[in-house]
């Protein structure tokens, strides 16, 4: 399952855009190398969202360029595009689970529509999955009777279920209390590494930068402000920086 | 549909250029109106995109077809009592009604012919298409866009399924099949009912009643009239799912797209009818 392949999962390139006249992402180059954790830090609007929400193809960039595995997504057409998302994993900020549907079968929908496996082998992955993030027991469960933590993990486990080699995280950790914001970030850092996942997080949460990230890049007026390690933020002389860093933590 | 697309394209932008002269001429009311028409166009040109994708989506592999089974359960036998409900009361009430108006004209005898002919002709597939109007269309705008204000469909986007498909497609495909039906079950219950309320006046059996209404009926007035709720089906479909997947703004904007699916699919529904029974008439006399 590990992925040894050395090209770069996501190579993003003179990434722009806008919402009505307001420049939200202004020029952004980055590139992920392969099994890397990288945290996307910024006040909020930002655009740290809106970057992820680029990356997967949900929107459309004004300009630039985005490549995953080495496939330029942004002039791709939908059915192009979705065999390019079975390689990738997306954990929304609320988790935006299908509430008429049980965790099971929320875990279980793009295995069904994505995959081959039999019914009775859907069924085993769904539980290995559940299991993994702690929910074995709340297969039969419907979204409204659980808590938000919960709800997180089983998002996880459904953005988990077609073994992307790229996942991104939309503020994980948003919303829950300290306690289990750290067992998301744990969660979130051991599945990853596991996996040999490239991580993609955007988070105000300074703690899971500190301890589950390798890399973090802090966006500042639609631009990268700062891109290193928790210890290059830290050490920064840039006064926005401290002045974030500071409040965050 | 690109031709139509570059014509709405081309005439909002003209529209939108229509600001600036008023402003300066300090028309506000020309503003309002202006402001009213971009949104039309605005309106009718994203509804063309969207039924693009819903077209594009329909005619390719895989088919959703346990989806669709599922959407024509949910919207066609849990939408049957309330049809038949509706069409029973509407033939009780052409019993009552018509009654009283052919006896002033000596033509009680016409009675079975003047129910069966108004139901199947008009009032059968009307009734059946408000009333599927609004608790479809409702249904539709609400969930669609409960889905769309919590990114269900960006989820299920994400996972590599087509919501167009998915979801719109199923629910309109679905509309079209199921409205035909539920008008026969409306005329149904509009006959049975018709001849009820008739027979309490005046006992006629039900064989006789039959008779005496259907002698005068073809099927060039009843299946073309029986079919045109196909198009009210396509029109509840697609206006509600799309008022459903362009929902934005929260709870509120869920409301509103429940709202106004139930409230444009009826509009449309009834601007369609008069196009669609000069068309029968055109073809079918």
């Amino acid at each position: 399952m590990e992925n040894t392949d050395n090209t770069l999962p996501i190579a993003i390139a003179h990434l722009s855009k806008s919402f009505g006249g307001r420049k939200v992402l202004d020029g952004i180059d980055l590139t992920i190398p392969r099994g890397q954790t990288l945290s996307l830090l910024g006040r909020s609007g930002t655009g740290k969202s809106v970057l992820l929400r680029l990356l997967i193809g949900l929107d459309k960039p004004d300009s630039g360029s985005i490549r995953i595995d080495g496939e330029e997504i942004t002039s791709l057409g939908m059915d192009r595009l979705n065999r390019i998302r079975q390689k990738l994993g997306f954990l929304f900020q609320q988790a935006a689970l299908y509430d008429s549907l049980t965790l099971g079968e929320n875990v279980e929908f793009p295995l069904k529509r994505q995959t081959t496996l039999s019914p009775a082998e859907r069924t085993e992955k769904v539980r290995a999955l559940l299991a993994s993030v702690g929910l074995e027991r709340d297969v039969d469960k419907l979204p409204s009777e659980i808590s938000g933590g919960m709800k997180k993990r089983a998002g996880l486990a459904r953005a988990l279920a077609l073994d992307p080699a790229i996942v991104f995280f939309d503020e994980p950790t948003a919303g829950l209390d300290p306690i289990t914001a750290a067992e998301i970030g744990q969660l979130i850092t051991d599945l990853s590494k596991q996996r040999g996942m490239t991580s993609v997080v955007a988070t105000h949460d300074m703690h899971s930068v500190r301890c589950f990230s390798d890399r973090a890049v802090l966006l500042d007026k639609g631009r990268v402000l700062i891109d290193g390690s928790f210890d290059d933020l830290k050490n920064s002389s840039d006064p926005f920086v401290s002045e974030f860093l500071t409040a965050a933590v | 549909m690109r031709l139509a697309l570059s014509l709405f394209i081309t005439l909002a932008a003209t529209v939108s250029a229509v600001p600036v002269e008023a402003e300066r001429r300090g028309g506000a009311g020309l503003l309002a109106v202006q402001s009213l028409v971009l949104s039309v166009f605005e309106w009718f040109g994203q509804f063309g995109i969207f039924c693009q994708r819903v077209l594009k989506g329909t005619f390719s592999a895989p088919f959703e077809g346990r989806e669709f089974l599922r959407q024509l359960d949910n919207i066609g036998s849990q939408s049957l009592p309330l049809v038949a409900v509706a069409g029973a009361a509407i033939g009780v009430v052409l019993g009552l009604q018509t009654r009283e108006s052919l006896t002033r004209f000596g033509a009680t005898s016409m009675l079975p012919s003047v129910i069966i002919y108004s139901l199947m002709k008009e009032m059968g597939p009307i009734v059946t298409g408000l009333i599927v109007s609004g608790r479809v269309g409702a249904g539709i705008g609400a969930e669609l866009g409960s889905m769309k204000v919590t990114e269900q469909i960006d989820a299920m986007a994400v996972s590599g399924v087509n919501p167009y498909k998915y979801l719109a497609s199923t629910r309109i495909l679905a509309c079209l099949v199921a409205l035909p039906l539920l008008t026969l079950v409306a005329d149904a219950a509009g006959v049975l009912m018709g001849w009820l309320s008739s027979t309490l006046v005046k006992p006629i059996s039900l064989g006789l009643f039959l008779n005496m209404g259907l002698n005068g009926v073809s099927f060039g007035d009843f299946l073309p009239a029986t079919l045109k709720t196909s198009i009210f089906g396509l029109i509840i479909g697609a206006v509600s799912s799309y008022q459903g997947m362009s929902s934005r703004g929260g709870t509120e904007g869920v409301g509103r797209s429940a709202t106004s699916a139930v409230v444009i699919s009826s509009l449309f529904l009834i601007v369609a009818d008069v196009f669609l029974v000069r068309l029968i008439l055109l073809f079918f006399k």
